[in-house]
């Protein structure tokens, strides 16, 4: 599960200096790192110094080609989301607000739900080819199931008393829809993406690393892997590490911004 | 201001299965609201006060007997019969002007004259300083006026009001009462009060109906005189207050004035 939480309540100077302790771990580990590397007491080919790393980073990026391989992996990324969100909006939207569509779709949906994302590889590689659909597809549907299930479950729970009211004013389906189904169960929504954003971003490393070679940031780490240099790899961990922490990052603020009449 | 006709309730009944079995909610009750008159109804927990007006707004519609407006048999709501709810069921990712507006989203005015009427309506209730605030900001007191807002904002013929101010504090309850009655009074409007506040019911009613439970029916029909109800300390008010807690079965004397919910 990601961490959606909030740090209302504690005041902005307790916060930084919160915000500091999680970074002392951190800078722990980096600092016995480089020390191993330094003083010798790992093979640099095993866990190459960040200077090599830098370096390496330095390079990739004088010849263009890590540019080209993180472009290629967000573009992927960011197409596979959307699908799988707009695909899954209103499917959960669909499920949660029918009844016959809860009752008869329901079940099917969760039984099916229970297959580890990666058990699709073998199939959607022969459904959708070997070629950058089939990674797409791969990717969408790891962004397809949390958003469904969890906008499933908002759009649910209208409220009982709102959706009297709604009843009350006569307004119509559209009407409920937009101004009450969608609105109430846009946080659950909201943390339906999040997830999304999370599943799919692993299922684009995934992809890469398990599918067919091609540019992107999990093509440089087999590249890395089957010529033995360790740094490619660890520079690839690196970016997916910052790129997830960064869209983490990205989505809170959006959703922070969005609900923010949940903040009174 | 007085041609939306008169409420017809006749020998309505409303029966509930509750675990298999058919428990009566209510039972032959007849009644009629001359428009513009405002009408109390009391009773205690359970005697089907709030299924009635349920039926009225057309929340419910499976019940035996008629209920009609101007001749015409009522079926579902329209936005000629308005609710304000106990609790106030604001929308909260609505601001307060919105929330008034929402009442207008079925209307076919323009959108400037709706804008006018959604702050002619959030003045009313003293609320026009507030329009641009989140539900979550406001006190209790406030929100119920904005669900009045939003309640009157359509301009009904009847509005009906179950309890909406039961979960208020004393102070803020005596100044919405006395606010309502205000509105009310100076448009005309049809209103139908259930509460389980004694008090209430006679500040507030031309005609106070007496409820009783199982089944929820009327037991008596009280006019309230006009000179008395607007006086708290008055003995004509305390002598009704006395005849309505008789109604509803409490018989000893010294009773205070609202039962116990």
């Amino acid at each position: 599960m990601t961490a959606v939480t909030t740090t209302s309540g504690i005041s902005g100077k307790a916060r930084t200096k919160q915000h500091w302790n999680g970074l002392i771990l951190p800078a722990v580990l980096i600092l016995v790192w480089e020390a191993a590397s330094q003083f010798g007491i790992v093979d640099a080919r095993l866990l190459p110094s960040l200077g090599t790393i830098a370096g390496r980073a330095w390079n990739e990026l004088a010849e263009g080609r890590l540019a080209v391989d993180i472009a290629a992996s967000l573009v992927r990324y960011l197409t596979g989301f959307a699908i799988g969100s707009a695909l899954g909006i209103p499917a959960g939207l669909a499920l949660g607000l029918s009844r016959t569509l809860d009752r008869c779709v329901g079940p099917t949906f969760n039984a099916v739900k229970q297959i580890a994302v990666f058990a699709w590889i073998p199939l959607i590689s022969v459904w959708f080819g070997v070629g950058e659909a089939a990674k797409i597809a791969f990717i969408a549907l790891a962004a397809f199931t949390p958003v469904v299930v969890n906008t499933w479950a908002g759009a649910r729970s209208v409220p009982r008393d709102l959706a009297e009211v709604a009843q009350v004013l006569t307004l119509s389906r559209w009407q409920r829809l937009t101004w009450l189904a969608i609105p109430s169960a846009l946080p659950s929504i909201f943390v339906g993406l999040h997830l999304g954003l999370i599943y799919s971003w692993l299922a684009t490393v995934g992809a890469e690393y398990f599918m067919t070679i091609g540019p992107g940031i999990g093509g440089l780490m087999t590249e890395g892997r089957e010529h033995f240099h360790m740094d490619l790899v660890i520079l690839g961990v690196v970016l997916l590490g910052g790129i997830g922490l960064g869209l983490n990052r990205l989505a809170t603020v959006l959703e922070t911004h969005v609900l923010s009449w949940k903040q009174h | 201001m007085t041609d939306h006709g008169t409420l017809e309730i006749r020998n309505v009944g409303k029966r509930f299965d509750v675990a298999g079995q058919t428990v009566a909610a209510l039972s032959d009750i007849n009644l009629s609201v001359a428009p513009g008159e405002f009408v109390s109804i009391v009773g205690a927990s359970g005697c089907g006060k709030s299924t009635l007006l349920r039926l009225i707004v057309g929340l419910e519609r499976d019940y035996d007997g008629e209920i009609l407006l101007k001749g015409n048999r009522l079926a579902g709501p329209t936005l000629g019969r308005a609710i304000v709810f106990q609790e106030h069921r604001l929308f909260p990712w609505l601001r307060v002007e919105d929330n008034v507006a929402l009442g207008l989203l079925k209307s076919t005015l323009p959108a400037d004259e709706k804008r006018r009427l959604v702050r002619e309506h959030l003045d009313l209730v003293g609320l026009g300083s507030f329009a641009k605030a989140y539900p979550a900001q406001l006190s209790g007191g406030m929100s119920q006026r904005v669900a009045i807002a939003r309640a009157l904002v359509n301009r009904p013929d009847i509005l009906l009001l179950d309890e909406p101010f039961g979960a208020l504090d004393a102070l803020t309850r005596a100044y919405l009462q006395a606010e309502l009655r205000r509105i009310v009074r100076s448009e005309g409007i049809t209103a139908v009060l259930v509460t389980h506040d004694v008090e209430e019911a006679i500040f507030l009613g031309d005609r106070i109906v007496v409820m009783q439970p199982r089944p929820g029916r009327i037991a008596e029909i009280l006019p309230v005189d006009s000179s008395s109800q607007h006086d708290r300390a008055s003995p004509a008010f305390a002598h009704l207050r006395e005849i309505v807690l008789n109604g509803l079965g409490a018989h000893h004397p010294v009773l205070p004035g609202r039962l116990a919910a």
